[in-house]
């Protein structure tokens, strides 16, 4: 088949998102490598040795002569970094887990609920994910505020008779990550649940094994791969998520994105911002890769 | 199946989907609020709409979005499909491997990284910020989306189709833009919308490549937000959900009123 | 004179040493990674033939068909189409048209727009494509159908549409892979005759890939029976059922009875085997060169067996006896099952030429079976 199609179209179909990605996707990840080896200076571009090219090869190794590890020196040496790393991981851990406690019910329900019904309620499920994600964050911030209207709501209720401080903790930032991340865990685990053939629940059944049983025993190892893809959608980005910590969070929350934001902004710190950038990419490559590793297979299973 | 699970599942259907859509049917709400406080009700009131309509920022950077929108989800859209092909169709290539990891990761990539990392890029290649370099970082992470969007359309895609067109002597480029890419459209267009939407939502990739007078819309909002919550930024966000909202309404009734009239004609056809 | 069965029609030009194949396979061989599809094909197919190839499932039928399509190329030896060599000509450029298993036809298109596609890619003018459209319609039967969209279409329509859309072309040469297999017995039965009567009024070659054994007798004027790979018989369907040139032939078309043996004796053109399994021996023609000493096979078809509660008059040769196992009546016909004392099972078969019988069989009846000297098939592959 290969040679059918002109080489000329083919190798057209391959190189032309090929070299987009290249230029735009991996390219730009050498440059971060080599700046985080650079010195901040103030100047423009504001760090140095700024490598040129065109100045020739010897330039080009006098430049490289320069590179410097202060910078992931100073990221091991302040506490503030490794702690903001580490706190990552867990809040991203932590949320991933409620998201998959909130989301898998969401999904079963779904993929039982009668099939005249499962498009409409896809749809709702899709829906949010196309609005904004800083409007839904930002939704969060009048609910979760001390006079906001959780606190309102559980007043009047007589739940409570002081007002609860829910913004600018951590308990915010799960909130936040949970409810924008649901329907990136619910798709891919409706998906898998849907797929699968009922009728073999309801021969585990027949064959003498008790409803929940039969959950634990077909149901959920089959829409693992559901679970596993929609576990890496939530958790990766959620690690490096800068807008929920900083609008729920509050000052106190320590989260690298945010840390390597403020860092690029306030402190116009380019080294070290892509010290930052590279030491977290180090830290999520394995979880990148084995979710590649599961999108592609599932995409060859469908063939 | 017995009742208890029923009950269950609707619980959790119900329960689930309120929590989606309270907070934004509270937003939506709180924007016709009379008061300044976005939290307490005084009463129904559009004038925060009115301020909105105003407001030269807002509408700057409403067009401003809107421009790199429609441009970025185009050209996202041909490059992606580009990709989704490549993936599909020729199963072994020359780093390949490398190519699909670069479609794949950008979907989980942390925004802050994809952001400093285009950003250097441009700083580098001397590239001026601003509309144009938002543009093409939007393009990068959302053709990685229609890529994905429209490969599992192609998975499926009955091969045959293109092979009896060939067989009748339509060549393969003929062959692509006369049955492959008609056959294919619904899922191009939905990966279309999807990087539209990617593009209109973005706040972190832009704050990072964008430059003087390339603020968009979120980025203007955000930058509100930070001095705190007032029903305006509630009037904003309810026209952007209104009009996100609309659009997948009627792509979905579209799409729902398609299936219906060929259900309808199968059947039809099944009875003579 | 004497010949095998009934012929379709009065044309054999595979017999005629002058006459030259329209379609020439020269050992070919595909393989896909270390698995061999096809193994060292060749065939001639004749014009105006109406070809089959018919095999087990997996046996390399469409990927032979593929390959004189275009959408394959041979990993070694090469197909010639009108003494034209093929390889390295993609499938748009090749005097063929294929018809899909699964219609293949282009959702969004009408089916006038499915049959003109092929005529618009030859850059046909607009009203010479008009006309043959409407004249492949009308052909089809399917005028009041033309601005239907494929979904809006029964089965058997669908196929007339896929059928016209590769006819449209006048192409030399048809391939259909499994026509007819997605269509109901009845269904299927109608549409092998109009299948047979456009190729006659078109004068094609056709090669058609089936499954179904009396599809494949019913419309072809020979049928090549493959397995894994390696074509077994080629040879008019009487031929391939009454004369099998092997084991693998005369069990996969029909039904068969397979005896194994010893020649212990061969005069006047005859030859006895000793069936030491069943304490038998057959006497039958010497239809193939055999030696006494040689172990050879012996197929006979269920319905050249004739069943007796009385002795035969020679039951030393060519007779059973054994005891009525089972009896599965079909309508037209009745099949026995006769088991002998080994367990051995033989299968006879009964025409019911007539609406009532006086003391038929029944279960457990003492039988004799028997048959004639020219009734089997001497096998000695
Ligand atoms: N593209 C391919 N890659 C690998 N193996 C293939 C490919 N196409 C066919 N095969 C293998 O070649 C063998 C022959 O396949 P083919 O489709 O020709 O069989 P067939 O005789 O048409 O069977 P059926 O009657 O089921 O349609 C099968 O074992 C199949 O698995
Ligand atoms: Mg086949």
């Amino acid at each position: 088949m290969q040679k059918l199609i002109g080489s000329v179209t083919s190798r057209l179909v391959i190189s032309v998102p090929y070299l987009w990605l290249l230029i735009f996707f991996l390219v730009p990840f050498l440059i971060v490598l080599k700046i985080s080896l650079s010195q901040v200076a103030t100047a423009i571009p504001p760090y140095t040795p700024v490598l040129d090219i065109t100045a020739g090869i010897r330039s080009l190794f006098n430049g490289i002569s320069q590179f410097t590890w202060e910078n992931y020196v100073w990221l091991v040496e302040d506490p503030l970094y490794y702690k903001a790393y580490i706190s990552s991981l867990v809040i991203a851990a932590v949320s991933t887990v409620l998201t998959l406690i909130i989301g898998y019910p969401i999904a079963y329900g779904m993929a039982r609920a009668p099939a005249s019904i499962r498009p409409t309620l896809l749809m709702l499920v899709i829906l949010p994910f196309w609005t904004s994600f800083l409007i839904r964050v930002y939704a969060w911030i009048g609910i979760l505020k001390p006079e906001g209207l959780l606190n309102q709501f559980l007043m009047w209720a007589n739940v409570i008779d002081t007002p609860l401080n829910i913004l600018n903790t951590h308990t915010a930032i799960f909130i936040g990550i949970v409810y924008s991340y649901l329907p990136f865990l619910v798709l891919p685990i409706y998906s898998a649940l849907e797929k699968m053939d009922y009728s073999l629940v309801e021969a585990a059944e027949d064959l003498g094994c008790p409803p929940l049983m039969a959950f634990w025993k077909i149901t959920f190892p089959l829409s693992m791969p559901g679970v596993i893809a929609g576990c890496f959608l939530v958790f990766i980005p959620a690690t490096g998520e800068f807008v929920i910590p900083d609008l729920l969070g509050g000052s106190s929350t320590l989260m690298i994105g945010k840390t390597l934001w403020s860092e690029f902004f306030s402190n116009r710190d380019w080294p070290v911002s892509s010290a930052v950038a590279v030491v977290l990419l180090l830290l999520l490559v394995v979880p990148i890769v084995l979710f590649q590793r599961s999108e592609a297979k599932a995409q060859e299973s469908e063939k | 199946m017995n009742t208890t699970w029923s009950r269950f599942n609707i619980a959790s259907l119900v329960l689930g989907f309120a929590f989606l859509y309270l907070p934004i049917v509270l937003l939506v709400v709180y924007s016709f609020n009379e008061s300044r406080l976005v939290t307490v009700w005084a009463g129904f009131s559009t004038k925060w709409y009115v301020s909105l309509f105003n407001n030269q920022a807002f509408i700057d950077a409403a067009w401003v979005t809107i421009r790199v929108g429609l441009i970025s989800a185009t050209f996202a859209t041909i490059l992606g499909t580009l990709g989704a092909l490549a993936m599909t169709r020729y199963t072994r290539f020359r780093g390949r491997m490398l190519f699909s990891a670069m479609i794949y990761a950008p979907l989980v990539m942390p925004e802050v990284i994809t952001g400093l990392s285009l950003l250097l890029l441009f700083v580098a290649i001397g590239l001026d910020r601003g509309i144009l370099t938002v543009t093409l970082a939007h393009i990068t992470f959302s053709m990685c989306f229609v890529a994905v969007v429209v490969q599992s359309r192609l998975v499926t895609f009955d091969r045959s189709l293109e092979e009896a067109a060939m067989d009748l002597g339509a060549t393969p480029v003929t062959t692509f833009f006369k049955v492959t890419l008609p056959v294919i459209l619904p899922a191009v267009v939905s990966g279309w919308m999807l990087a539209f939407t990617l593009s209109l939502d973005d706040l972190v990739i832009s704050s990072f490549t964008s430059g003087p007078g390339a603020t968009t819309l979120p980025m203007r909002i955000y930058s509100q937000v930070r001095l705190g919550v007032t029903p305006e930024i509630n009037a904003a966000c309810t026209i952007l959900i209104a009009i996100v909202a609309v659009g997948v309404i009627i792509a979905s009734i579209a799409n729902k009123r398609r299936e219906v009239n060929r259900a309808r004609d199968e059947q039809a056809a099944a009875r003579n | 004179m004497k010949s095998l069965g009934s012929f379709r029609r009065k044309f054999a030009p595979w017999n005629d040493p002058q006459a030259k194949p329209f379609i020439a396979i020269e050992n070919v061989t595909k393989r896909f990674g270390d698995f061999t599809a096809v193994d060292d094909l060749s065939l001639n197919i004749y014009n105006r033939e109406f070809f089959a190839l018919l095999g087990a499932s997996g046996c390399g039928k469409s990927t032979l068909l593929r390959m004189l399509a275009g959408f394959e190329t041979p990993t070694s030896g090469r197909i010639l189409i009108d003494g034209q060599d093929m390889s390295g000509i993609p499938p748009y450029k090749r005097p063929v048209n294929m018809m899909f298993q699964s219609y293949a036809l282009f959702p969004h298109m009408t089916v006038e727009g499915n049959i003109a596609f092929g005529l618009k890619q030859d850059g046909m003018p607009k009203n010479e494509i008009e006309a043959r459209v409407a004249e492949m319609l009308k052909l089809v039967k399917l005028e009041q159908f033309a601005k239907r969209k494929p979904h809006q279409l029964s089965g058997g329509q669908r196929q007339r549409v896929a059928l016209a859309r590769c006819v449209a072309k006048r192409p030399k040469v048809l391939l259909l892979d499994e026509p007819l297999g997605a269509l109901d017995k009845k269904l299927r039965e109608e549409t092998q005759f109009e299948l047979m009567d456009l190729q006659m009024k078109l004068g094609l070659t056709f090669v058609i890939v089936t499954h179904d054994q009396e599809e494949a007798m019913t419309m072809s004027d020979r049928i090549a029976v493959m397995d894994k790979g390696k074509v077994k018989q080629v040879a008019t369907p009487a031929e391939v059922y009454e004369a099998p040139n092997s084991k693998f032939v005369a069990d996969f078309i029909g039904n068969v009875n397979m005896f194994e043996g010893t020649v212990t004796a061969a005069q006047d053109g005859k030859i006895n085997i000793d069936i030491a399994a069943d304490k038998m021996t057959i006497r039958t023609d010497a239809t193939r060169d055999c030696s006494v000493g040689q172990t050879v096979g012996f197929a006979i078809r269920p319905e050249k067996i004739r069943l007796s509660r009385k002795e035969p008059a020679n039951s030393s040769v060519n007779a059973a006896y054994g005891e009525l196992y089972d009896i599965a009546y079909f309508g037209d016909m009745t099949v026995f099952h006769v088991q002998l004392e080994n367990g051995r099972i033989i299968k006879a078969a009964s025409l019911n030429a007539v609406r009532t019988v006086e003391d038929p069989l029944g279960y457990e009846d003492m039988v004799w079976v028997n048959f004639d000297t020219d009734a089997g098939i001497l096998l000695t592959a």
